[in-house]
């Protein structure tokens, strides 16, 4: 018998994307073929063929991390992959892992787009621990590890807007926050929740910085309506991999019909709480930045346009200026939540 | 004598040096994800540079009393006006796309959008003022006018204060310069008055 050792090129890179994207159909077809001249029973070993094969996205060989624990990698083992359909995935191109994990904002590593991944090297994802508290049944201080331990992981492919008027199209891998907030049981007061990133000056060069006017910690927040939409996803990974501490490892929130900065990274606090809590943008500027930050290309940022949106990445000579969606282009799963509300009002 | 000859062209390859370095930087498609949010940021901080240093000019030359700083006065501010010209054109054609409509309504719109273009119409008119035949048909008012380059620099100043969102750090820089120059300014004119 000759046993080979699996190739470590990705198939991503080599085959054709539009090819790579029909896969599915690709497979189907086969089995199909392979119906009339095999045993049905052989099918399931051609699906299993190879771990994360049926994954949308995976970041290129050279590129992937290590997990930041052992038990990291028993986690990922299993993705889900993403649907062929919407809302959780979508057809757009996906902007490169390279440009994903190298343009961020994330204030505590530094001002500078490039910052986040240049001076995150100390940054410690592992051991982490997040508090719950507030209108719970169960609060308490848990293990990342247990935290995950009862959720599936599965991909999927988001729109990212954010507020400065750029857009990626990104393969997350994460688990639904309702099926988390279940686990905890909120009370009937639980109203809204509230998010915490860690603070860590040792490690987070931006929060020593004397030009930052933000008082840390970055504080977000949802409405447990919009907290427990099935589109809010509680995200780990992208491209198939572990999150680099630039976006926001180890644990982060994903609110794909909202701006980018209510997608808080770096979790370390879920309060649930009967009122609207402060977050960190109201509280810098609230004539320009709101509780709800929904995608709104008719509600302009008082200093720049929301109505067009730069697809990244670009190139000077061929750039991709799209016009942005009602609610990012997911208005269908979630406008109903906002029924009866002035937008131009609760921005 | 031959070594003063050679200054001039050493301060005009000088400050090309950062345009040559965009160029290059464009044609290696070496501006990250987002070139016209790079080109954009780039061609504006030159241009405050520019503008601080032909400022920096008069005041280096009473408190060293090197006649050769105000020699290049004039080059250095024209080339403010060549990075600010840059920084419009880029916005114009690789940000709105010409589309004039969209323009016209960002500058009446926008406060940051308003405080640049005036900053840049005022550059303009400085730098189309500026060779000798017009400094000497303009007479008296030419001094008039170009002292207008402070107005220039306090709206160049604003302009970058109303976009940014939290990094405070490169508006305080170049404000506090700006507001060294100008202070230095009134100090020696009261001064001058005294005496």
């Amino acid at each position: 018998m000759l046993i080979k050792k699996p190739s470590d090129i990705n198939p991503s890179e080599i085959t054709p994307e539009s090819v790579y994207r029909n896969r599915r159909q690709f497979i189907e077809d086969s089995g199909k073929l392979l119906l009339g001249a095999a045993a049905a029973s052989t099918l399931p070993s051609i699906a299993n063929a190879q771990t994360g094969a049926g994954l949308m996205a995976r970041a290129p060989a050279s590129m992937r991390r290590s997990p930041p624990a052992a038990w990291w990698a028993d986690k990922f083992a299993n993705i889900k992959p993403a649907p062929d359909s919407a809302p959780f995935y979508t057809g757009e191109s996906l902007t490169p892992y390279e440009d994903v994990v190298s343009y961020n904002n994330f204030y505590e590593f530094g001002m500078n787009k490039g910052d986040p991944s240049s001076n995150s090297g100390d940054y410690k994802a592992d051991p982490w621990s997040v508090e719950i508290s507030g209108e719970v049944a169960k609060p308490g201080v848990y293990n990342l590890e247990d935290i995950l331990k009862p959720h599936d992981l599965e991909e999927r492919i988001y729109r990212l807007r954010c507020v400065e008027a750029w857009s990626m199209v990104i393969p997350w891998v994460g688990f639904p926050l309702a099926d988390l907030i279940k686990r905890f049981e909120p009370t009937s007061k639980a109203k809204y929740i509230e998010f915490e990133t860690l603070v860590d000056p040792e490690t987070m060069p931006g929060v020593r910085s004397r030009f930052a006017i933000v008082d840390w910690p970055y504080r977000e927040g949802l409405r447990m309506d919009e907290a427990m939409n099935p589109l809010t996803l509680m995200a780990v990974g992208v491209y198939g991999d572990y999150l680099p501490p630039q976006n926001g490892a180890p644990l982060r929130l994903i609110v794909p019909w909202k701006y980018g900065f209510k997608s808080i990274k770096a979790i370390v606090k879920i309060n649930f709480r009967e009122t609207m809590p402060d977050t960190t943008w109201v509280d810098l500027q609230a004539q320009e930045y709101g509780f709800f930050a929904n995608v709104n290309p008719a509600v302009h940022h008082p200093r720049w346009r929301q109505d067009t949106e730069r697809r990244l990445p670009q190139t000077l000579f061929s750039r991709s200026r799209i016009a942005t969606q009602p609610f990012n282009g997911y208005g269908e799963q979630v406008a109903s939540m906002y029924e009866g509300m002035d937008l131009s009002r609760y921005y | 004598m031959q070594m003063r000859k050679l200054i001039k062209p050493l301060v005009f390859v000088l400050a090309l040096l950062p345009f040559a370095v965009l160029v290059l930087r464009i044609i290696q498609n070496n501006l990250g994800p987002d070139p016209v949010q790079e080109l954009s940021l780039e061609t504006g901080e030159w241009t405050l540079r520019f503008l601080i240093l032909a400022l920096a000019m008069t005041p280096l030359r009473r408190i060293t009393n090197q006649i050769e700083f105000t020699r290049h006065r004039r080059m250095i501010g024209l080339f403010a006006l060549f990075y600010a010209s840059t920084h419009l054109l880029v916005w114009l054609m690789f940000d709105l796309e010409f589309r004039w409509f969209a323009i016209a309504e960002e500058i009446l719109e926008r406060p940051y959008i308003t405080v640049g273009f005036t900053a840049y119409l005022i550059l303009l008119a400085l730098g189309i003022t500026s060779p000798k035949f017009m400094v000497r048909k303009l007479g008296k008012n030419w001094k008039r006018l170009h002292k207008l380059v402070y107005v220039a620099a306090i709206l160049g100043v604003l302009h970058l204060l109303w976009i940014l969102r939290l990094d405070i750090g490169p508006a305080v820089f170049y404000s506090s310069l700006v507001a060294l120059l100008l202070g230095y300014r009134v100090w020696f004119r009261l001064r001058a008055r005294r005496s």
